[in-house]
Parts: C-alpha cells; structure tokens; sequence
C-alpha cells in the first residue's frame, strides 16, 4: 500500500512558502479574504466527494472493510481516524520548516504513531466496549495510507490553518464512507442500525437502536469481509454514476471559436 | 462486441446459443426426474421459483444496460439455465427467499455486473450456490433424507407449505422432517461420514447406516447415474468437451483410489466418490460451461484434473462435506492463466524446442 502513497503524494521539491504580506486597502483584504474563502470550499469539496479517501483515492481499504459491519464500529474508527487526521495534519504543517526531506516518513510516522497511542488509550478509557470490538484496527489507523499520505501531499507544504481544515474534510469523508458502508452493511446483515451505539456514544445512546426489519436468520455474507467489497463496489459505481449525470446535466460549454485576425499589410 | 477466443478447428454450424442451452437443459431432465423421484417436488419448485426470479432479473438488468433486442437475451437460455442449474444444487426442503437471493444474486452480480453472457469469470450458479452456502449455512444443509426413509409423508401440497412457512400441515418443522424412527437427525451420506469419521468410526461402520442405502448412497447414486447419462447424450451431441469429464472424473478416481487402497478405514471408496453429492452435475454440466472453462484441450485436461483433485481435497479435509462448488470457482479462477500457458501451437509453426534445435 505504500507504494500508492508514494504515487499520489507530489513531489515535495519546491518548498512554497506561503507568506502573508500585510494587505495594503480595503479592496485587497477584501479579494485576499474572498481567495481563501474560495481555497476552503475546494478543500471542503476535495475530501467530501471529488478526492474521498474512501472512495476515489481508496487509501486505508483494510480497516475501511474490516470493521464496517455495523455502523457502531464504523463510527467508532472514522471518529478515531477523523480525530488522528486532524491532530497529525497540523502537527506535520507546523514543524514543516525544520523536517529534513531524506528522513520526512519516519517523521511522519513517528507523529501519526503517538497520535494513534493517544486515541487508542482514550478509547480504552471511555469506550472499553468499541475498543475491544475495533480491535487490531485501532493501533493499525498507523499504517492508514489516507493519513501519512495527506500528511505528504498537502500538510508538509501548507500552512496549518489550511492543513488542519484539510484533516478535517478528508476524515469527515472518510468517516461518512464508512458511515454509510457500515448502515448497509448492517442493514442487509442484521437488520437494524446502531446497534451497540450505547458503547460508544454512552448509555443513553442506547435508545438510538432501530429495528428496521426482523430476520430470522442473519445475512452472512453482508457481515463477511466480501460483503464489503461488493458493497464497497456499489457505493462507488453510485459515486461515479452520480459525477457523470452531473457531467451530463452542466451545460456544454461552448468550444471558443478561433477567429483569425488578418492583417493588412497594406495600409 | 466480444472477440471469440476458441482453439482450433475453427468449425461453424449453424446452432445458436438457445439451441445448445436448450439441448443443456433437456439433458438435465433425467437427473431432474430422479431427485424427484427419491427428494419430492422440493428441487422442482425450487426451480421454477429460480427460473422466474432469473428471467425478471435479467429483465430488469437488460432494461437498465439499455440493450436492445432485449427479447432475444432474455429467452437465450442461459439465465434459465442458471437458474435451473441453481435449484438442482439446492436442498429440497430450503426456504423460498433462499432460491429467490441465489438467482438474484447470479444473474445480476456474478452475471450481468462482469457484462453479461460470455463475460463472467465465474459460473454464476455455482458462486450464488457458495454465496448461500456460506451467508445461510443452517438452511444450505438442511438436506431430508430421501422419501423411502422419512417418517413424514411429503407430497407436493407438504413440500410446498414447508418451502413457503417452513412446516408441513400437520405441524412438522424442518427438523423433524429429518429425524428418522431412532430419533436422529439424519443427513447426506457424504456429511454423515464426514461426522462419523470425526468420532472415530470407520467406513465400515459408518456405511451401515441407512442413509448409505444397498450401495453407495441411496437415492444420490441413481440421482448421479442419471446426470452421466444426461452428460453423455451431451458429449454424444457435442454440446461439450469430453476432455473436462473424463479428466476431472479420473483424478477424482486416482485420488481416492489412492486414499483407499492405503488406508481403507478412514477414506471412502473410490465409486461412493463419484456417486455422491454433485458429482456428475458438476462433471458434465457445470465444469464443462464454456464461458469460464478452459478454452484449449490441453487446458480442459488440466481444469478438470485441478478440479478432481481439489473435489477430494475439500471432501476429505475440508469443512464443508461437499466441495464441487468451490473447487469449480477455483479453478474459474484459474481457467484465464491455464489458458495463457497451453495456447495451442498455430498451424504451420514449430514449438520453441524445435526451433532450437534447428538453430
């Protein structure tokens, strides 16, 4: 899987310096403010849909299949890999002038293994039950090619405002995938939602248990790890089924005629 | 459009695919008959609730796919066959949404999501048959006994209640449909030595049981026969390859005769291998399926040979009693690189080693 960090992640040569020269007037705070405005609704809209870590990057696969099947779980690791996300991106954007570019990745992963330690000991504090049902996974959000590869990509060259926010949306995309691959797969299996959320969100969450429909038997196969791959499959044929009824609802642009100017050498 | 990628010779007839899925389907009314005669109506109604579900399905698919000539596809054949296929693996007294899911499941995902006949890398039978197999485990084995050794009369209004409300009229539930006299749930031949083999029986003790009938396994040998005659009128039309079959049949042979003759105790003989479970079926019907078969002879010999083997592998140490189904998804599997590695030498040009020695 590093090999696909690797290929995703730009090349890190030019170290741009992002630096924040006092606005003259009021016209240009004004365009500056418009400006990063408009850089973090791309950001929003990057880690959301267009560059979901879930499913057009299609990094951290294993915990991705390995712990959806009932949405409790999913909550329980997309909430642990939001918060490692968060916490790592700024972390890596506001040391990233005195990291050495040879060793960057042991850097990296020193930063994103402390932060996994902390989750994983406050999960064993407050939420013993999603911590002994997550399992292996939790130490392994580590190896979670979403995190160390926006760490790369974006949080080493960026300032932490920005890297921060781009933690965010990366992990709240990721976290709705595995949200939503979860409620499938919880649904088709058992045939409820939530169950077992008073384990993570508290006693009272325990009212948050829906019944949708009574089996007799479960579905194993939606519980089984190749229930969430050929679920997986659907959810992201549906994303690009969507992106290209979008493509095809947009209005065609206009191809820009090429008028010739001639000249007349003449006059 | 799909290349067709068959060895040579390169013979045209004028069959179409109906015709042959056709000439398929008619050769497996024997066996058809005969789980009939000893299992009741239950694989029958199974497979006419899979052969509606199929065709809807394909129905629905072909609509969406926006394919023309929709008619045409739908009544090929080979969505029928599937579902045909599906229902005879199926155990009689299953409930109905089992038969239902298997042919949804093989029609829409295993079929027409790989883009539809001729591109599926697995027989869609066989993988909605694992699929149930490993998400229904409890249904999947609730095999009855044949008719001459229940205690329940089972006729076709008793089959009917059981598959739809899962008790018959008067009251029996599933369970009790398998309990012989002696108050013990009763099983296939190939589980109930599997289980006895566990406890530490022999053979011999363990085939006088009654379910293992006069020879091999009462009702499932008569069932297999019927299959090889269906297969064989097949091989006799040259619907399929004969190479598949006798390999997969001989390997089977060796392996077990291999089996017996060392440790006679502990591993069934060679005939009861080939007359229990899904034998024949898979031999003549399901290994030989074109699409995910091997394309070369030399590769069917290969195909089928894999497949014997891993039939007794599965059967003997495997946790599942039978494993046709999942030794045939393997060797699917395996069919595309058996296929790169036995192209057949093209007319006219030497193989590599002579070509060096010419040099």
């Amino acid at each position: 899987m590093s090999t696909k960090t690797e290929s995703i992640a730009t090349s890190s040569d030019e170290n741009d310096e992002v630096v924040d020269t006092p606005p003259q007037d009021d016209n240009e705070l004004a365009l500056a403010k418009e400006s990063r405005r408009e850089e973090y609704k791309e950001l929003a809209k990057q880690g959301l849909w267009k560059n979901n870590p879930g499913l057009v990057q299609l990094l951290g696969l294993c915990p991705l299949l390995a712990v959806t099947a009932t949405v409790t779980n999913a909550l329980g690791l997309g909430l642990a890999t939001l918060l490692v996300l968060v916490c790592s991106n700024a972390t890596v954007s506001a040391i990233r002038q005195w990291v050495p570019k040879e060793i960057r990745i042991p850097i990296f992963v020193l930063i994103i293994a402390s932060f996994v330690t902390c989750v994983q000991l406050l999960m064993n504090a407050y939420t013993f039950g999603i911590y002994q049902s997550l399992g292996i996974f939790l130490p392994l959000i580590v190896t979670n090619c979403a995190i160390i590869g926006r760490a790369e990509a974006y949080a080493s060259k960026n300032p932490i405002k920005q890297a921060s926010f781009d933690g965010l949306m990366m992990g709240l995309g990721f976290a709705l995938v595995l949200f939503v691959l979860g409620a499938i797969r919880e649904i088709l299996g058992q045939g409820t939602l939530f169950d077992g959320a008073n384990l993570l969100l508290g006693d009272w969450a325990s009212v948050l248990r829906i019944e949708v429909f009574h089996l007799d038997s479960q579905f194993l196969l939606a519980i089984l790890p190749p229930g969430a791959f050929i679920a997986m499959g659907f959810i992201i044929a549906l994303k690009n089924a969507i992106d290209s009824y979008l493509q095809k609802m947009k209005p065609k642009e206009t191809e820009k005629a090429i008028e010739r100017v001639r000249v007349n050498f003449d006059s | 459009m799909a290349f067709w990628i068959a060895s040579s010779p390169h013979n045209h007839n004028k069959a179409e695919t109906s015709a042959l899925m056709r000439l398929v389907i008619y050769a497996l009314i024997p066996g058809i008959f005969a789980q009939w005669y000893f299992f009741g109506w239950g694989n029958i109604i199974h497979i006419s609730l899979a052969v509606f579900t199929a065709l809807f399905c394909e129905f629905i698919v072909l609509s969406i796919r926006n394919k023309n000539n929709i008619s045409k596809q739908l009544f090929d054949g080979s969505a029928v066959l599937t579902a045909v296929l599906l229902g005879i693996c199926l155990p009689a007294i299953a409930p109905w949404w089992i038969s239902i899911i298997g042919a949804m499941f093989a029609i829409v995902i295993v079929k027409q999501l790989y883009g539809g006949l001729g591109h599926n890398p697995f027989n869609p039978a066989m993988a909605a048959y694992v699929m149930l197999l490993i998400s229904f485990p409890l249904q999947m084995t609730s095999w009855q006994p044949p008719l001459t050794l229940m205690t329940v009369d089972l006729d076709f209004a008793n089959t009917l209640n059981v598959i739809f409300s899962g008790f018959t009229k008067e009251g029996y539930s599933v369970e009790q449909l398998r309990t012989s006299v002696d108050g013990f749930t009763m099983a296939t031949p190939l589980d109930t030595l599997k289980t006895d083999l566990g406890i530490g029986f022999t053979v011999f003790e363990s085939i006088e049981k009654n379910v293992f009938g006069e020879h091999f396994a009462l009702g499932w040998e008569w069932i297999n026969f019927a299959f090889l005659l269906g297969g064989l009128v097949l091989i006799a039309k040259k619907a399929i390859a004969w190479q598949t079959p006798v390999s997969f049949l001989s390997s089977l042979f060796i392996c077990s005769f291999i089996a017996y003759t060392i440790t006679p105790d502990s591993s069934a003989s060679t005939m009861f291998h080939w007359m229990t479970g899904g034998c024949m079926l898979g031999a003549f019907f399901i290994l030989t399926d074109p699409v995910t078969g091997a394309t070369s002879n030399k590769g069917r010999f290969i195909i089928g040979a894999l497949a014997g083997l891993l039939v007794y592998l599965i059967r003997t140490f495997g946790g599942y009693p039978d494993g046709i189904a999942f030794s045939i998804l393997l060797c699917n599997m395996a069919a595309p690189l058996i296929d790169q590695y036995t192209r057949p030498r093209t007319y006219g040009h030497h193989t590599n080693t002579k070509q060096e020695e010419a040099k």
